[in-house]
């Protein structure tokens, strides 16, 4: 079944056409990474995905149930209880965007008790072994400003975790890091990945994309200019706009 | 008059100056925040009101809006000027410290990072839930110098009650200069206006460092 299906997703900005008509379908268990130029529409496709914004044209559905309708005059609708649907997803922002006046246990802890309502001591215990195995047990009662840009990386994705998602969305988790903290979160990821969390990515790190997705798809031009099995479209791409973005990596 | 005889006669005013300055706060620092979040508001009339009420308030006197608050009833409607003078001398206050809060709020709120929002939004707070629990916390912090500011100017607003005759302890010190022609009484209230705010910045320091357990 499809976790996620968008289909012929259009949005502009002001007149500016970012999003041109994609389609765009996640299964249970399967790792997606989007890689593309800057300002090609990848950040925007995941922020539609995620109901930070609102699509001009198209479909999206979560785990078959629909986000987005059409009403009798044709007019694009969104389903009244947003909320039901972001039971489903979370997302690993950029530049972390942790609660500052939160500790670390609280910042993960936090939302699974005030808006799933669950017991304390369970979410507490859930939260702790996530910490403990993001190696960040020790970091429990520190605020955000105490840790490295990497812990806080990774405790944002204990944040999202802690929501028991279906599916996990990155935005680009390594872009605000220095290059030495990269590693570390990367090797969460593909830890999860491991375990068959269902996840897409929006990255610059072509080896790590090739590592650890299942699938690539390329975004140019506010299209899917390409979309297959990493080897395809690493190893020996026949599309000519994939072949040019990538030799712009490797110089 | 003796310099003691002085002192003793102007802290008969200074429960009133007290009353002045606490209710004003207990008033104000809530209706700010309902003034800011309408000087917010999404609907462009609501906001554009609210933003020239605020500059009205900001922009004249607070002398002459306690003196309109007081008197005006009895000019416009025939309403006898209250007796108890700290209603009018209170609402006066209240409303205009309001305005400048709001607008120090306003400052406060929008300072704090659309992440932030985003991050809660995707965590499925609700609107209250996000301001109360994420929002507000980040914005005190933020605000409190600036509002340190605004309370210890209204220690000393507070003798601007004069005006209507409001017998606070500024009010009596006058009384007492103009029938003594003497200094004094002036000398004293300053003194005492800077022993108040000295307290004022004492409890806000300890405020602030109550708050200071992370960086933003």
């Amino acid at each position: 079944m499809n976790v996620l299906k968008m289909t012929d997703i259009k949005k502009s900005f002001g007149g500016n056409e970012v999003l041109k008509g994609i389609s765009f379908h996640v299964d249970k268990g399967e790792v997606v990474s989007i890689i593309g130029t800057s300002g090609g529409g990848k950040s925007t496709l995941l922020r539609c995905a995620t109901l930070l914004e609102t699509i001009d044209d198209g479909t999206i559905s979560y785990m078959g149930e629909d986000v987005t309708y059409y009403d009798q005059n044709g007019k694009l609708c969104y389903a009244k209880d947003l909320n039901h649907f972001k039971k489903f997803f979370g997302l690993v922002f950029q530049n972390f965007n942790l609660f500052p006046h939160f500790s670390v246990l609280k910042n993960v802890m936090d939302a699974p008790v005030t808006v799933q309502g669950r017991d304390k001591a369970e979410v507490k215990e859930e939260c702790m072994k996530l910490l403990n195995k993001m190696g960040l047990g020790d970091k429990a009662d520190a605020y955000p400003f105490e840790l490295s840009g990497g812990q806080q990386q990774r405790v944002s994705i204990v944040r999202a975790l802690a929501m028991k998602p279906d599916i996990l969305f990155f935005d680009e988790p390594t872009s605000a890091l220095d290059p030495e903290l990269t590693g570390e979160v990367l090797k969460v990821i593909k830890a999860l990945a491991d375990e068959k969390m269902t996840m897409v990515i929006v990255t610059h790190e072509m080896a790590f994309a090739k590592a650890v997705s299942d699938r690539v798809v390329f975004i140019d031009g506010g299209i899917i200019a390409e979309e297959g099995a990493p080897e395809e479209v690493f190893g020996n791409t026949k599309n000519e706009r994939t072949k040019q973005f990538l030799q712009s990596y490797n110089d | 008059m003796s310099l003691i005889t002085i002192i003793l006669k102007m802290c008969e005013g200074l429960g009133k100056t007290c009353a002045i300055f606490f209710l004003t706060l207990l008033f104000s620092l809530p209706l700010g925040m309902v003034i800011s979040l309408l000087r917010m508001s999404k609907n462009k009339i609501i906001s554009k009101i609210t933003q020239f009420a605020v500059s009205v308030l900001r922009g004249t006197p607070l002398m002459l809006q306690l003196l309109a608050v007081t008197y005006g009833p009895y000019y416009l409607f025939g309403v006898s000027v209250s007796r108890n003078k700290l209603i009018p001398v209170v609402i006066a206050f209240a409303i205009n410290y309001a305005a400048y809060f709001s607008e120090i709020y306003r400052g406060g709120i929008e300072s704090i990072s659309v992440g932030q929002y985003e991050a809660a939004t995707i965590l499925g707070y609700s609107k209250a839930q996000t301001f109360i629990r994420i929002i507000l916390p980040q914005v005190v912090r933020r605000i409190l110098p600036s509002v340190t500011n605004e309370i210890v100017t209204l220690v000393k607003d507070t003798s601007i009650a004069f005006t209507v005759s409001y017998q606070e302890m500024f009010t009596i010190g006058k009384q007492i200069a103009n029938s003594q022609t003497s200094f004094t009484p002036f000398l004293v209230a300053g003194v005492f206006y800077y022993i108040f705010n000295a307290l004022v910045g004492f409890v806000m320091g300890i405020v602030e460092k109550s708050m200071s357990y992370y960086k933003q």
